[in-house]
């Protein structure tokens, strides 16, 4: 009998973990790598609230499929954008967009 | 002699358990090991499939094939395998170690992976989820992976190019397989391998949608990489592809993995569009039902040879736009064509047979149609310059 | 120490494990794999979760369509950023300050919980098609669901044109 603490611990490590992965590097990659975990986290906590609090209820599972669709959709359009800063500025570091910092 | 599968089960319970193991520990040791033999079977299934391959298109291309090493050349897949074990894997100097070693891995495991769901035989099913056909589609997409790390790690640009043809081939017609799969899906009326095997007990699918079976077959001989489109490989192009620095029994895998994805996506169309264990006395005899689903998925893997032998390669330009201007689209509305047929059929209690066959027949002919306006109108367009004589005749 | 737990515990710790390892990581491939690593963990804890259904989702979108697309634009970008340039941000105190505090805060919270019990998973008959139904119910989710496939269509118009090469005439470099 796993506790609900524990996945919940688990998912708030995993979201932690991103957090920190969007804040300090440099590649714009490795931002939406840890997006992408954040996400995951996210994933995670959500089923397991669902599964410990009312698992007839299919609206957790709704829930989850609705992030599925958008962390795809948001890497897809992220991904778009950095290849296209790379082709017109040839970088992908983060600090070197800078052009409309004052 | 009715149920010899859950008679070996039994009896090999009752032996474990009599050698005082907890049941429970028994269970996962048992599935443990069928796991073992399902996958090891799976593998060495490529002994036979790479000499049938061999004989085949040798004879279909009008010469004789291995016919050396033992009868009728039946060793030598075995020489062949001996010969690459003796060799040494050389990893190439810049190459990414663990990433280079472990992507033959990965591949091979994608293959004997989906052999997990495939259903072999009346109550002879590795294990029964009802989301088989999405568990098959997600782990035939780690092969894709595997090959994009085999290309990476290389340090060759050969390999990186041909990493990229490929993955980009993978990925494109991993669309129209979804699209067609879903077409079994809602004739059976639920995902998982034994169901769609049941609801076939009337009539096989291949009947019922002979045009999803047909997109079913293209876009998986495109996902295995095999002639028309081996792109992948491309002998002759780009000096092997994503395996150019693989030697020994690393490249082994990879051929390997190749056969028997070949063999895995045969045995997918018999049992998704042919009946899978289906036939006549096999609920009685389960090894009758093992026995159709062999001849079944051999017949699909002749055919897979035969294509392979007869058409040329096409470029990648080309097979970008035969999939997304041709395989998607017509992916697209015979899935919507179906749907909207079969609840109609449902409804209004008309023949389910005649109904699908009427609509596949009107869609073919509508395909053939677009096809030749199109056709016409390209024709029209380069034949724009009107013939002239090249000189005047002499008018004097 | 059930064989659940256990199970438990070696999952949560090879997901944790392969996160820290992907914002950690020197090289960005490297960084990759992992992240497909720790995806794949995330597919086993569904599955102890008893949701085999969005396990199998988890690795087909995620494994199969964002990891892959990740990695590859890792391979186009990869000439500018050499391995040996610092990969971290000079900021990097403060950002795992931030996410030491964010967990910090999070664990009050989870303490504040009661003991949990866990329910009896009550299949609903016909499993996936409930999920299915209420999906496409007008009482039930059909406008987030439409709403999403909306979404989705918007990113690959938007995508394919962001990331489409420019044409000649157009664009120019404003460096």
């Amino acid at each position: 009998m796993v506790p609900l603490s524990w996945y919940l611990i688990l998912a708030a490590a995993i979201f932690c973990v991103g957090l920190f992965g969007v804040l300090a590097r440099r590649n714009a990659v490795a931002i939406i790598m840890g997006i992408e975990l954040m996400l995951n986290a996210v994933n995670l906590n959500l089923l397991a609230f669902w599964r410990y609090q009312n698992p007839a209820d299919v609206a957790g599972q709704v829930f989850v499929i609705i992030v599925f669709a958008v962390a795809a959709a948001e890497a897809a359009v992220g991904l778009a954008l950095i290849i296209s800063i790379y082709r017109r500025r040839s970088t992908v570091i983060a600090e070197d967009v800078d052009l409309l910092k004052w | 002699m009715s149920d010899p599968f859950g008679g070996i089960d039994n009896f090999l319970k009752d032996l474990l358990i009599g050698f005082g193991l907890d049941s429970t520990f028994v269970a996962v040791i048992l599935k443990l090991a069928a796991a073992a033999v399902l996958g090891g079977l799976a593998g060495a299934t490529a002994i036979v499939l790479i000499w049938v391959e061999r004989k085949l298109v040798a004879r279909i291309q009008d010469r004789l094939g291995p016919n050396r090493v033992g009868p009728y050349g039946l060793l030598q897949t075995i020489a062949d395998a001996l010969k690459l074990l003796t060799k040494e894997v050389l990893i190439p100097a810049g190459a990414d170690r663990l990433v280079f070693q472990m992507a033959p891995l990965l591949v091979v495991a994608s293959v004997i992976g989906v052999w997990a769901v495939m259903p072999l035989a009346p109550g002879l099913i590795g294990s029964d989820v009802n989301v088989g056909l999405l568990y098959i589609l997600s782990v035939g997409s780690i092969g894709t992976l595997g090959i994009m790390m085999a290309g990476l790690s290389s340090n060759n640009k050969y390999a990186l190019l041909g990493a990229f043809r490929t993955v980009a081939q993978m990925v494109s017609f991993m669309v129209p397989l979804i699209l067609s799969l879903l077409i079994p899906t809602l004739l059976a009326g639920s995902m998982g391998m034994a169901d769609i095997v049941n609801s076939q007990a009337g009539l096989w699918f291949i009947f019922l949608a002979p045009l999803a079976a047909l997109i079913f077959f293209v876009s998986s001989i495109a996902e295995v990489g095999r002639t028309p489109f081996d792109l992948m490989e491309a002998d002759s192009e780009i000096v092997a592809g994503f395996h150019i620095e693989y030697s020994g029994m690393a490249f082994g895998m990879f051929f390997v993995g190749e056969f028997v994805h070949a063999f895995t996506i045969s045995a997918l169309m018999a049992v998704i569009f042919l009946g899978g264990w289906r036939g006549p006395g096999a609920e009685a005899f389960p090894l009758l039902g093992l026995v159709y689903f062999l001849i079944k998925t051999s017949i699909m893997y002749f055919v897979v040879i035969w294509v392979r032998a007869t058409f040329p390669r096409i470029r990648i330009d080309q097979m970008n736009a035969f999939n997304w201007k041709f395989v998607t689209p017509l992916a697209l509305v015979v899935l919507m064509v179906t749907a909207i047929v079969d609840k109609l059929a449902i409804e209004s209690g008309w023949p389910r047979f005649l109904v699908h066959v009427i609509a596949n027949l009107l869609m073919v002919v509508g395909t053939l149609v677009i096809l030749r306006t199109q056709a016409a109108a390209l024709r029209r367009r380069l034949d724009v310059v009107p013939e002239a004589p090249v000189t005047q005749p002499e008018t004097a | 120490m059930t064989p659940e737990q256990l199970l438990f515990l070696a999952t949560g710790a090879f997901t944790l494990i392969a996160s820290i390892m992907v914002v950690t990581s020197p090289r960005l491939v490297h960084g990759g794999l992992w992240l497909i690593a720790a995806l794949a963990g995330t597919a086993v804890l569904f599955v102890l979760l008893e949701n085999g259904f969005l396990a199998v989702v988890q690795v087909a979108i995620y494994i199969d369509a964002i990891a892959i697309l990740i990695i590859i634009v890792v391979m186009l970008t990869r000439a500018v950023m050499k391995e040996t340039d610092p990969q971290i941000n000079r900021t990097w105190l403060l950002a795992s300050l931030a996410a030491l505090l964010l967990f910090g805060g999070l664990l009050a919270i989870i303490a504040l919980l009661g003991p949990a019990s866990r329910p009896a998973l009550v299949q609903p008959e016909g499993g996936l098609d409930v999920l299915g139904k209420a999906l496409v119910d007008v009482d039930g989710f059909i406008l987030p669901f439409e709403i999403a496939s909306v979404l989705l269509v918007a990113a690959l118009i938007g995508a394919i044109v962001v990331a489409r090469t420019p044409m000649r005439g157009e664009g120019g470099d404003w460096r």
